[in-house]
């Protein structure tokens, strides 16, 4: 299943298991990922607090966590290759988080009422 | 913070052109077109358009005009010849950065100042109140001015080609007047390039002309990211009300020898004394980039300043920031670090100008 936050991260849910990316509305609106500061395996994470940073030339922008847990797996392509997010956001996530609470992910978006937000954003 | 912004004369063609827009100085300005690292891209490699319209112009002039400029600016403009570009600074007393300016010298009694948007009243009224005693006329005339800015290696053959205007004969910080028109071989890129000032329907022309004749329009982010590269100052980063020249590394546009201007005698005694803190560049180790405002520190996590500007450099590839810090702490190799967010990187201060600007002298 796939959730998102209104500040544009998704959580695809597998079990336990949420693998964290940001979304393709947002890939685009930032324009070319120079870094992405991730946490650290074992780091804990909480829903709605940043976990990171993206980075493009113009800006850092905080990244927030779409559920509570600990950090199981982050992304390390992406040290090497930051602009993967560009390329196709959805695969190239950014961390994964064992859940500490799964029922969390009901206060998320569905993929539905996300597209609308985005809609709403574009001027 | 409520007061409306205000446009430039090019604005419905910015937004026609798909720009990002956002506020700067006041005004509702465009910050990228293609995107920050194509335009950057341009300007170093072939020839970029900037709408710099926001800048601020006054005219100073009358019988006591030279005396007055150099009165309230750090550069010496007796003896200049007409039709000569300086850059420098007005000062408060303390030494402080009213704002850094260009003045066109026009004549002797005849003196152009090009100032920054974001000051442009502070510095009306800074002007205006020193302007007792002196047979000057002061002129705010940012509302009758529009101006471009064209940059980069073609620029003198874009003049030439698509707006008509020979540059060959200008050089490195000379300006002419042509028509209604001020041209002059200046710019805030480190490259080569021109500015023209003119009036609303004349910028619009050649906007439209550059733009039709596929010269790449540029916005404000490309113009941070191309400056900071050549190490030029940004007021507001490098350069404040609480900064001096000489703190920023400016020295050479402050004439300590000059008889008198405001600030004199405060600068004079921070060159005697060494300023206590510098302006230094940093390259960061790792890929993490030192923004504004971010902590420096010393290899025992001493605070020892923070970051002015930071940029993954689009020209060079490296992690590289201008940054105010301890003087004790700026010579040229020492190890520092810098606190992005949660985390701590290694950084040694270099060279803070990163880039060699290519300049037609």
């Amino acid at each position: 299943m796939l959730y998102y936050l209104p500040t544009h991260e998704y959580a695809r849910i597998e079990g336990n298991v949420a693998t964290i990316g940001i979304s393709e509305f947002a890939a685009r609106q930032l324009g070319n990922v120079v870094y992405v500061d991730m946490p650290e395996a074992d780091d804990d994470v909480t829903k709605g607090e940043d976990f990171g940073a993206i980075e493009s030339v113009k800006a850092a922008s905080d990244l927030y966590s779409p559920v509570s847990g600990s950090v199981i797996e982050i992304n390390e392509a992406l040290i090497d290759n930051p602009r993967l997010i560009n390329e196709d956001p959805m695969n190239n996530w950014i961390i994964k988080v064992e859940m500490s609470d799964p029922s969390e992910v009901k206060a998320l978006l569905s993929p539905e009422d996300y597209e609308k937000l985005c809609a709403s954003e574009k001027h | 913070m409520n007061e409306e912004l205000k446009t430039t004369c090019l604005h419905d063609l910015h937004v026609g052109l798909g720009a990002l827009m956002s506020p700067f100085g006041g005004f509702d300005m465009p910050i990228q077109y293609a995107g920050i690292e194509e335009e950057h891209k341009a300007v170093r490699g072939k020839c970029g358009v900037f709408d710099v319209s926001h800048m601020g112009e006054v005219a100073v002039s009358g019988p006591d005009a030279e005396r007055f400029v150099n009165h309230i600016f750090t550069n010496n403009v007796s003896g200049l010849p007409d039709g000569k570009v300086v850059y420098g600074m007005m000062l408060h007393p303390d030494g402080g950065v009213v704002d850094d300016l260009l003045v066109y010298k026009r004549s002797d009694n005849d003196f152009f100042l090009v100032i920054n948007a974001s000051n442009i009243d502070k510095d009306v009224d800074w002007i205006k109140s020193h302007a007792a005693g002196y047979n000057v006329t002061v002129d705010h005339q940012s509302d009758r001015w529009a101006e471009l800015a064209v940059q980069g290696p073609d620029s003198e053959k874009v003049m030439r080609d698509v707006l008509g205007i020979d540059g060959a004969d200008l050089g490195f910080y000379t300006f002419k007047t042509v028509g209604d028109m001020i041209v002059s071989r200046t710019g805030y890129t480190g490259e080569d390039g021109f500015e023209i000032y003119a009036g609303a329907e004349a910028i619009r022309d050649m906007w439209s002309k550059l733009i039709a004749a596929g010269v790449q329009p540029c916005g404000l982010g490309c113009r941070d990211t191309l400056r900071f590269e050549a190490g030029l100052p940004l007021y507001g980063d490098e350069l404040a009300d609480d900064i001096t020249p000489l703190e920023a590394g400016l020295g050479i546009f402050v004439k300590l020898d000059k008889p008198e201007f405001i600030g004199r005698e405060a600068l004079a005694r921070q060159k005697a004394e060494g300023p206590a803190r510098k302006i230094a560049g940093l390259e960061i180790e790792g890929q993490a980039i030192a923004r504004h405002g971010y902590e420096v520190l010393d290899t025992e996590g001493n605070p020892v300043g923070a970051v002015t500007t930071g940029y993954h450099s689009i020209s060079l590839d490296r992690n590289i920031a201008m940054a105010l810090i301890d003087a004790r702490s700026a010579a040229i190799g020492t190890p520092l670090q810098v606190r992005v967010r949660r985390k701590v990187f290694p950084a040694t201060v270099i060279k803070k100008r990163f880039y060699t600007p290519n300049y037609k002298k």
